[in-house]
């Protein structure tokens, strides 16, 4: 299969390209959302079947290695267009293309009418173009050229209605915000090219073998990757461009902003989990920054009243949730959340889409009420997507952010497990506040005006995802129940090598059963209790006041915004206008030049008046020099 | 083959332009068609130049040699190599699209206009093919010639400022540059027994000499080559000329002037005194650094669409100058493919401006919004230029910008990293400028009434543009078309280094 899996991303530029190029002639949206869906389905089969021929595989065997082409030659620096088939691509490479098909159908529903229909299903194709080249890539810059093609495309779909003011904004500041991240992200592949002398990963991690912990240069470029890594996965101090993002479509803020790309930060840290593993102090850097975040983003999603803000915040405290894994070396748990998070948060994300659409784009969660009855997939959907957010067993979220706290537990402990436990907590807050006042209650629009309803191209995708969300979960569950946990295993031959070099300087706590039997109840109980809570609190609210306090700082995200204005940007632009330009550029140099040539005008214009014209004095000026050249010989 | 390929690229547009004069001033179509059809012929000639080019070595090819001026010594000495052959192939390919650009733009003195623009034809791959210092020095100012025209004559209002400027910017340059050669060919005498110009004959001069001299030597000829590119702070004349000249003018400026300045310094600078190059290095690469930070900064602050992309020249040509102070093989080649980039995506950007101006008459970008609209086909080209400048994988812009910071990061000639780290800050401000210009002109409400009728981009100037957004994916997606022509001249021009200046080994990338 692995000859025939160049379709994987061949398929995707395909339609981009149909679509992008024919699709105003074409001019059919049926056709259009067919092309499109078409292109990511069949690269998901093709996936699956390749996902099965690994499987049939020796563990350890488990890697494909396709070359394709020589992409970028130059002195001792050879790039090339190679894919690297593992356990670890695989699982993405099933998300992207199966989460994706997923949303490709929904938006053939979501996007209905739309004048820029093709252009977003060319758009959506080529974001799967360029985010399966980044968790297929071999070497760090085909990673980066997914990288930055996703960036191009959360670009693109951010600002996909752009008449609106705000979208172009709001794309531009992802794109920057991205870029920051991605001068990290260069320089480390400038640091490992000159001390390893490749960029490709096959070929850089063995080297990395027998270095000491806590090696400076490891320290390094683990550091500048992840610096990169909030950036794309929306991680303090970057986090700020993805509620904006929210602008965009709703199936591209379920697609990309939730399931995909917004987890490459995470992917790329798994990928290279042995550097993190052999640098505990970069490891617990991303430890704390995603505790930090998770609290942050949480505690504002609870005074969020914008649907998708509140998913926005949602997904950016989640994703600290992975990196809180990766930050206590518990590389599949965090692949794990990834996988189970993409389940739920798509789900729900398109759940707010079928709300916003029958709502007639109406966002604001104040003004709805009472829904569930209204629209029945979309509630019992989007409350099972609630149900496993906020861990309540036997959804999914349940086993992946059990299995986190778990591991807070055992490799950190107690103190962080009470924090993170708190974060849990506040995920259960906000999100039980969120379908409350959304679904519960009485209706608080104009019912004349407003008649929810609910498309069936849109449901069956959120049929799909509940399901998935409900059972997605079973993979991964903990061993002392006895069952396998399948996911652990498939991933096992990609992080063994990290895992034994972390067991190395931490050597692994068994628990007792008793023991961990008991965190998980602890962790239930705080779950249902919170949710029951913010159920009963939210559920008959019908009036909203003025927030004050503290309230107004969540709802005000902290200011974390009109800081960043303040600090970084106005005095950017103020230094580079009034002073960098308008002074030194203008002023002082050309002022220089200026002055020089005027120097030169006047002294020609003094000079020209030597020339007076009158012959007698010529014979004079001639007389006298001929008088000083005597005079000067006859001195010498 | 052709005999003499060399010598027929230069002169068939310089001798071709003589009938220009001939034609009826009423005849304008005759005299664009004629043009463009010297123009292409010219093209398809370096077509097969390309073709014969043996990319396996890195001697100089082609090469042609007479006598030229006796009492001096002074041969009509051309040959290529490898990064030559990509600059006579940017000038012969940017040249038609200017003039198919220029054809419903230019009204006034139709005849003198496509008049000229053959001669810069001719003169630039002159530039690129001398490898005699003297004939270089007189093709280098016979480009100022049509330039200083083109900008004051089909100007804009305040042009005679800028003419005068860019003029004495640069004649001010050449004089030290003129000095500089007769010095060394004074140098040669005692070593030589004759006075020479010979580009090759002088390296076994100019490598003899004490470290001083060369120095001294190295000065007079790379400021000139500096204030061409234009290398911070020297460039305030380039905003005024872009902003001032006619859109081919600026295209030309931007795509292949400034490279004359690049391309010297790699050609005659660097080959000559390599001593003089690696002492001075820390100064040069810190003012390219400074240029490439600098310029992005001040592109961000612009109101004026051809300022913003002029001050985003300074930023991108400092890439090159960095590049090549470098000394590894990694960022000369990146260098070098930087300079067709350049060329490629700055060119393209000034077409685009070129193509609202002309609808809208005016190149402040606060005038325009919202303008996807109404232009939905421009707005897709406009779009891939912006992020080819950006620096965006898979387009061309990139490949340059990734290889000269890559390679100047780990140069033992730079000696420090920061170099490299500084300037790789600049992809966060190249995306802060290009996309709010592009943000700025093209998204958000059309809400201004005069913007509302402007019609999308036609097929005149389509042709212009497609063939820029051709190149600009092969080079992001296949850059060693391109690479493979450059590789052995620029390992040839390490390895002299390294025979002549041994000492220098340990700075050398190999």
């Amino acid at each position: 299969m692995s000859d025939l899996f160049y379709l994987v991303t061949l398929l995707p530029l395909l339609g981009f390209l149909v679509n992008g190029l024919l699709g105003k002639k074409i001019n059919n949206e049926k056709i259009t959302g067919i092309i499109g869906s078409l292109m990511v389905f069949i690269p998901f089969l093709i996936a699956s079947v390749t996902f099965f021929q690994l499987l049939s595989f020796n563990p350890e065997e488990r890697s494909i290695f396709v070359n394709y082409f020589s992409w970028i030659t130059a002195g001792n620096l050879e790039i090339n267009y190679a894919f690297l088939i593992d356990p670890l691509s695989m699982v993405m490479v099933l998300v992207i293309t199966g989460i994706g098909f997923l949303i490709h159908v929904y938006s053939i529903g979501y996007m209905h009418g739309d004048p820029g229909f093709a252009k977003f299903f060319a758009y959506l194709n080529l974001f799967i173009f360029a985010m399966l080249h980044l968790v297929l890539a071999d070497n760090f810059l085909l990673i980066f050229l997914g990288w930055e093609g996703v960036g191009l495309c959360s670009y693109l779909l951010i600002g996909f209605w752009y008449q609106h003011k705000f979208t172009g904004e709001a794309a531009k500041k992802a794109f920057v915000m991205n870029r920051i991240g991605d001068v990290g992200f260069m320089i480390a592949m400038f640091i490992i090219f000159a001390n390893f002398g490749t960029l490709k990963i096959s070929e850089f991690l063995p080297q990395l073998e027998g270095y000491p912990l806590n090696d400076g240069l490891l320290i390094a470029i683990g550091l500048l990757f992840f610096l990169g890594a909030t950036g794309k996965s929306a991680q303090i101090p970057l986090y700020t461009w993805l509620p904006d993002a929210m602008a965009g479509p709703t199936p591209v803020s379920a697609l990309i902003h939730a399931a995909t790309m917004v987890t490459a930060g995470i992917y790329l840290v798994a990928r290279t989990s042995l550097l993190y593993a052999l640098t505990p102090v970069t490891t617990q850097t991303i430890f704390i920054i995603g505790i930090v975040t998770s609290l942050l983003a949480g505690t504002i999603a609870i005074k969020q009243n914008d649907i998708k803000k509140v998913l926005a915040y949602s997904t950016v405290s989640q994703l600290g949730f992975m990196f809180i894994a990766l930050g206590v070396f518990a590389y599949h748990v965090a692949v794990f959340h990834l996988v189970t998070h993409a389940f739920f948060k798509a789900l729900m994300f398109l759940g707010s889409g079928s709300v916003i659409h029958g709502m007639k784009d109406e966002q604001d969660i104040r003004y709805m009420g009472g829904l569930k009855r209204k629209m029945k997939i979309t509630f019992i959907t989007f409350l099972i997507g609630t149900l496993a957010i906020s861990g309540i067993p036997p959804l999914s979220g349940f086993w992946s952010k059990d299995e986190i706290l778990y591991k807070v537990m055992s490799n950190a402990g107690t103190v962080y497990y009470i924090i993170v436990l708190i974060s849990a907590a506040i995920t259960a807050f906000y999100m039980f506040r969120l379908v409350s006042l959304t679904f519960y209650g009485k209706a608080r629009y104009n019912e004349e005006k407003i008649h929810p309803h609910e498309s069936s191209v849109m449901t069956i995708p959120l049929i799909i995802l509940a399901v998935l969300s409900a059972i997605g979960g079973f993979i991964g569950m903990p061993h002392f129940l006895g069952v396998p946990n399948v996911f652990e295993e498939w991933l096992a031959p990609v992080f063994s090598k990290s895992y034994s070099v972390f067991e190395s300087f931490q050597p692994s706590v068994e628990h007792s059963v008793s023991f961990e039997i008991i965190l998980i109840l602890i962790s239930v109980i705080v779950a249902s209790v919170v949710s029951w809570y913010a159920f009963k609190k939210f559920s008959k609210q019908e009036t909203f006041e003025e927030e004050s306090g503290f309230g107004k700082v969540l709802e005000n995200k902290y200011y974390v915004d009109e800081v960043y204005d303040t600090v970084v940007v106005e005095p950017i632009k103020n230094v580079s206008d009034k002073f960098l330009w308008n002074i030194f550029d203008v002023k002082i140099i050309d002022g220089v030049i200026n002055g020089i040539a005027n120097y030169f005008s006047k002294l020609s214009f003094d000079w020209r008046k030597l020339q007076t014209g009158i012959v007698q004095d010529y014979t004079a000026i001639s007389v006298a020099g001929v008088i000083a050249i005597i005079l000067y010989l006859l001195l010498k | 083959m052709i005999p003499n390929i060399l010598s027929i690229l230069i002169f068939l547009p310089v001798v071709l332009a003589i009938p220009v004069l001939f034609f009826k001033k009423e005849s304008e179509t005759l005299i664009k068609s004629y043009t463009l059809g010297v123009s292409i012929l010219t093209f398809m000639v370096s077509l097969l130049l390309f073709i014969n080019f043996d990319a396996s070595t890195g001697q100089f090819q082609f090469v042609e040699k007479t006598k030229w001026i006796n009492f001096i010594n002074t041969n009509y000495f051309v040959g290529i190599d490898g990064i030559s052959l990509l600059l006579i192939l940017l000038s012969t390919f940017i040249i038609p699209l200017t003039i198919i650009a220029s054809w419903k733009t230019i009204k006034t003195k139709v005849k003198a206009f496509y008049f000229l623009m053959l001669l810069m034809l001719g003169g630039l791959i002159g530039v690129f093919c001398a490898l005699d210092l003297l004939l270089f020095y007189v093709f280098w100012e016979f480009i100022l010639i049509p330039m200083y025209f083109m900008i004051g004559i089909w100007g804009s209002e305040n042009r005679i400022y800028a003419t005068v400027k860019f003029f004495i910017y640069t004649v001010s340059g050449s004089v030290l540059l003129l000095v500089g050669i007769i010095w060394l060919g004074f140098l040669a005498l005692p070593i030589l027994g004759t006075f020479s110009t010979d580009l090759i004959e002088l390296k076994s001069v100019s490598y003899n000499l004490p470290v001083d001299s060369q120095i001294y030597l190295f000065i007079l000829f790379t400021l000139s080559f500096m204030i061409k590119v234009p290398l911070f702070p020297l460039h305030t004349w380039l905003p005024d000329a872009h902003v001032q000249a006619p859109t081919a003018g600026s295209v030309i400026l931007a795509s292949l002037l400034l490279k004359m300045g690049t391309y010297a310094l790699i050609r005659f600078s660097l080959t000559l005194f390599p001593a003089g190059f690696v002492e001075l290095t820390p100064y040069f690469a810190a003012l390219s650094v400074i240029g490439i930070i600098y310029g992005a900064l001040l592109s961000i602050v612009q109101k004026d669409m051809k300022k913003l992309v002029a001050y985003s020249s300074v930023s991108h040509m400092g890439f090159i100058v960095l590049g090549t102070f470098a000394l590894t093989a990694e960022a000369i080649q990146g260098s070098v493919i930087q300079m067709i980039n350049h060329g490629l995506s700055t060119g393209a950007l000034f077409l685009i401006v070129g193509i609202l101006y002309e609808r809208r008459h005016t190149k402040e970008i606060a005038k325009y919004g919202g303008v996807m609209k109404v232009m939905p086909v421009f707005s897709v080209i406009f779009l891939i230029v912006v992020m080819s400048s950006i620096g965006l994988p898979g387009l061309n812009g990139f490949i340059g910008e990734f290889l000269v910071l890559i390679g100047s990061f780990y140069s033992p000639n730079l000696g420090s990293h920061w170099y490299a780290i500084i300037s790789t800050t600049v992809v966060i401000f190249a995306a802060v400028y290009l996309l709010w210009l592009y943000q700025r002109i093209m998204l958000g409400p059309l809400d201004k009434e005069e913007n509302k009728n402007i019609k999308d981009i036609n097929k005149t100037e389509l042709v212009t543009l497609i063939p820029l957004v051709i190149f600009i994916v092969w080079i992001g997606v296949q850059p060693n078309t391109f690479l493979k022509v450059t590789e052995k001249s620029v390992e040839q021009i390490i390895v002299n280094i390294k025979t002549v200046t041994p000492k220098f080994n340990h700075l050398i990338g190999d």
